[in-house]
C-alpha cells in the first residue's frame, strides 16, 4: 500500500511537472500579450514529432536540444504572421484564432506522422528501473524530473537575474510604461511568445519518451495547464508551478482511490480554489478584473 | 425606416423559418439538416445573449449543451418514456449546473474568466466519458429514441414524421428567441449592455454587476441546454463530444461568423457554419484543418462577422 501510495505520488509529481513545463510556457504569453494559446498542445505534439524525426539523425540527446528551438522557431513565424495582429483587440479573437491553430497543428501532425501511435527510443540505459523494490523508479523518470526542475531554474534566473527577464515583468505589469522607456515592445513579445513556445517544445520531447507518441498528446495535455494557472493564481508564475505540481500530484492519489474520478478531481479543485480565493493560490488581487 | 427594415427582416426570417421543410429539399438539402440549423441557430443565439449583448467570453457553453443533451437521454432511457418530461430534466441539469459554476467564476473577467469557463466545462465532459455504466463512456449515450407526444385527443408522431419534429423544435426555437428578445428590450438587458459598455461606470450608478453577470450566464446557459436536449431528441443519441471544448469553439464561431453584435447575426453563422460542415466532412478527411482555416480566416478578415459587415457598408 505504502508503495502504491509512493508510487501515485511520484507519478503524479511527474505528471504535475509536465503540466507546470507546459502552463509555465501559455502563462509567459499570457501575461504579457493578453492571449491564451490554445495552440499551446499543438506546438508540444510538434516537439514530439520533431524530435522522433530527428532521433535517427542526431540521436536521442541532439533530438532532445534541436526539437524544442525548432519549434520555438514555428512559434516565432507564427507570432510573426498570424497572433502579432491581434494584440489589444478582443480577447476572444485570439482564443478563437489560436482554436483553429490547434485544429490546424492537430490535424497537420496526423497528415504528416499518421494517426497511429510511434514507438519513441529512448537511451536504453535510461529505460531500466533503478531499484527492484521501487520498479517505477526509471532512469528516464528521474532525469525528467531534474531536467524539468533545471529548465524551471533556468527560467525564473532568466526572469530575475537578465534584462531581458526584467522587460518581460515590467512589461506584464504595465506594456505601455515599457514602451514609453524605449522598449522594443514588438520584439518582446516575439520573443517571450518563442520562450513560452520553446517549454512546450520541451515537454513534448520528454512527453513522448513516457507517454509515447500520438497526435492527440498535446491536447490532452492542454486543460489541466489552464486548471494549473487558475489554482496557481493568475499572473503569478511560481503559482502556475505550484499549481501544476499540485493537481499532478493529486490527480496521481486519487487515480489509486479512485481511478473514474482521475480527471475530474482537478476541475472540482479548481471549483474549490476559486471558491476560497478568487485569484488563486498566489495570484495578485487586481489581476482578475 | 431603419425600424420598417427591421421588421420586413423579422418576417422574412420568420417566413423562411417556417416554410423550411417545404423548400430544403430543392435545394439539396433534407428536413434533418434543416433541424440542425434550427437548433444550432437556438445554441448560437443563447450564447450571444452572453457574448455579444453582457460582453462576457464564455468558451465553456458546450458542458450545458451536452447537459442538456445527456439530461433529455437518460430520463427517456432510465426514467420515464416522455419527450417533453426529458426536455424539462435536459433543461433544469443544464441550468442548474450553470447556476453553480456561474456562481464560482462571475468575479473573473475576460481572457480568465473564458479559461474558467473551458476548464470547468471539462468535468462534465469527463464525467459523461468515465461514467461507463450509466452514460456508454466513449461510445455516447444510445438505446432510447424520441417518444411521440400524446395530447390526449391526438398523438403527434414525431419519432417518423421528420416534419413534426421539425415544427416542435421550431416552436421551441420561436419560444426562446422571443424570450431573449423580451428580456434585452426589457430593463434588465439595458442594464446589461450599460455592464457590457463600461463594465465600471455601470458600478458607479449602483448596478450589482456580478448579479447581472450572473443572471445573463445562466439565462444563457437555459436556452443552450434546451438546444442541446433538442440536438439530443434529434439524433437520438447524445455524444460525450458534445460536451468537449472544442464543441464550444463551434459555437462561439458560429456567433462570430454571423455578427456577434446583431440579434440575428448568429442565426446565420450558425447556418453558414453546419452547412459548411455538413458539405466539407463529406469531402475529405482532413476538414479538420479545413475548419481550423475557416477560423483563421474570419478572426483576421470577417472579425465583425456578415451582419455586422453589411450593417457598416449600410451606415457609409
Amino acid at each position: 500500500m505504502t508503495q502504491q501510495v509512493l508510487f501515485s505520488v511520484f507519478n503524479g509529481l511527474i505528471i504535475g511537472a509536465f503540466y507546470a513545463l507546459m502552463a509555465l510556457g501559455l502563462s509567459l504569453i499570457l501575461n504579457l500579450s493578453g492571449v491564451i494559446n490554445f495552440a499551446h498542445g499543438g506546438f508540444l505534439a510538434i516537439g514530439a514529432y520533431l524530435a522522433y524525426t530527428l532521433i535517427p539523425y542526431l540521436g536521442f540527446w541532439g533530438a532532445l536540444a534541436v526539437a524544442p528551438l525548432l519549434t520555438a522557431a514555428i512559434g516565432l513565424l507564427v507570432e510573426r504572421l498570424l497572433i502579432r495582429r491581434l494584440y489589444g483587440r478582443d480577447p476572444l479573437y485570439s482564443l478563437l484564432l489560436t482554436f483553429g491553430l490547434a485544429f490546424v497543428l492537430e490535424d497537420g501532425t496526423r497528415y504528416i506522422w499518421g494517426p497511429s501511435s510511434l514507438p519513441f527510443e529512448i537511451p536504453h540505459w535510461l529505460a531500466t528501473p533503478l531499484s527492484s523494490d521501487f520498479f517505477f523508479l526509471t532512469g528516464y523518470r528521474l532525469f525528467m524530473m531534474l531536467l524539468v526542475c533545471a529548465a524551471v531554474a533556468i527560467l525564473f534566473l532568466v526572469l530575475n537575474r537578465t534584462r531581458l527577464g526584467m522587460r518581460i515583468r515590467a512589461g506584464s505589469g504595465d506594456l505601455e510604461m515599457v514602451s514609453a522607456l524605449g522598449v522594443n515592445v514588438r520584439l518582446l513579445r516575439n520573443v517571450n511568445f518563442g520562450l513560452g513556445i520553446y517549454m512546450a517544445g520541451l515537454a513534448g520531447v520528454l512527453a513522448a519518451g513516457m507517454l509515447g507518441l500520438q497526435p492527440t498528446i498535446g491536447s490532452v495535455l492542454i486543460m489541466p495547464s489552464f486548471v494549473a494557472i487558475i489554482v496557481g493564481g493568475l499572473g503569478s508564475l511560481p503559482g502556475t508551478l505550484l499549481g501544476g505540481l499540485l493537481i499532478g500530484v493529486t490527480s496521481g492519489v486519487v487515480t489509486v482511490f479512485f481511478p473514474s474520478a482521475s480527471e475530474a478531481v482537478i476541475y472540482v479543485m479548481m471549483g474549490v480554489v476559486l471558491l476560497v480565493r478568487p485569484h488563486g493560490l498566489l495570484g495578485e488581487e487586481g489581476r482578475i478584473q | 425606416m431603419r425600424a420598417r427594415r427591421e421588421t420586413i427582416a423579422d418576417i422574412a426570417i420568420w417566413f423562411c423559418l417556417a416554410t423550411m421543410p417545404y423548400w430544403i429539399s430543392l435545394l439539396g438539402g433534407y428536413t434533418s439538416l434543416g433541424t440542425r440549423v434550427v437548433v444550432m441557430s437556438l445554441t448560437a443565439m443563447a450564447l450571444n445573449f452572453l457574448l455579444g449583448f453582457t460582453g462576457v467570453l464564455s468558451f465553456g457553453h458546450a458542458a450545458y449543451f451536452g447537459l442538456g443533451a445527456y439530461g433529455v437521454g437518460m430520463t427517456i432511457k432510465y426514467l420515464v418514456p416522455s419527450t417533453p418530461l426529458g426536455i424539462l430534466v435536459g433543461v433544469a441539469v443544464g441550468t442548474v449546473a450553470a447556476a453553480l459554476v456561474g456562481a464560482l467564476i462571475v468575479k473573473l473577467r475576460g481572457v480568465y474568466f473564458a479559461m474558467a469557463t473551458i476548464a470547468f466545462g471539462q468535468v462534465f465532459y469527463f464525467i459523461a466519458f468515465r461514467w461507463n455504466s450509466m452514460t456508454g463512456g466513449d461510445d455516447g449515450l444510445s438505446g432510447w429514441r424520441r417518444i411521440p407526444i400524446d395530447l390526449g385527443f391526438k398523438t403527434i408522431d414525431i419519432l417518423n414524421d421528420d416534419k413534426a419534429f421539425y415544427y416542435l423544435v421550431l416552436i421551441c426555437f420561436a419560444f426562446a428567441v422571443a424570450t431573449m428578445a423580451a428580456l434585452l428590450r426589457s430593463p434588465f438587458g439595458r442594464t446589461l449592455l450599460a455592464i457590457r459598455e463600461n463594465e465600471r461606470r455601470a458600478r458607479f450608478l449602483g448596478i450589482p454587476v456580478e448579479q447581472h453577470i450572473w443572471l445573463s450566464f445562466v439565462i444563457s446557459c437555459f436556452f443552450v441546454s434546451l438546444a442541446g436536449a433538442l440536438y439530443a431528441l434529434l439524433n437520438n443519441f447524445a455524444d460525450p463530444h458534445d460536451l468537449r471544448w472544442d464543441q464550444s469553439g463551434d459555437f462561439v464561431i458560429m456567433v462570430v461568423l454571423g455578427g456577434m453584435r446583431t440579434f440575428w447575426g448568429p442565426l446565420v453563422g450558425a447556418a453558414i457554419f453546419v452547412l459548411l460542415q455538413d458539405y466539407l466532412s463529406s469531402l475529405t478527411d482532413n476538414w479538420m484543418s479545413l475548419i481550423g482555416v475557416f477560423f483563421i480566416l474570419v478572426v483576421l478578415f470577417f472579425p465583425r462577422g456578415l451582419l455586422g459587415f453589411l450593417r457598416r457598408q449600410e451606415k457609409s
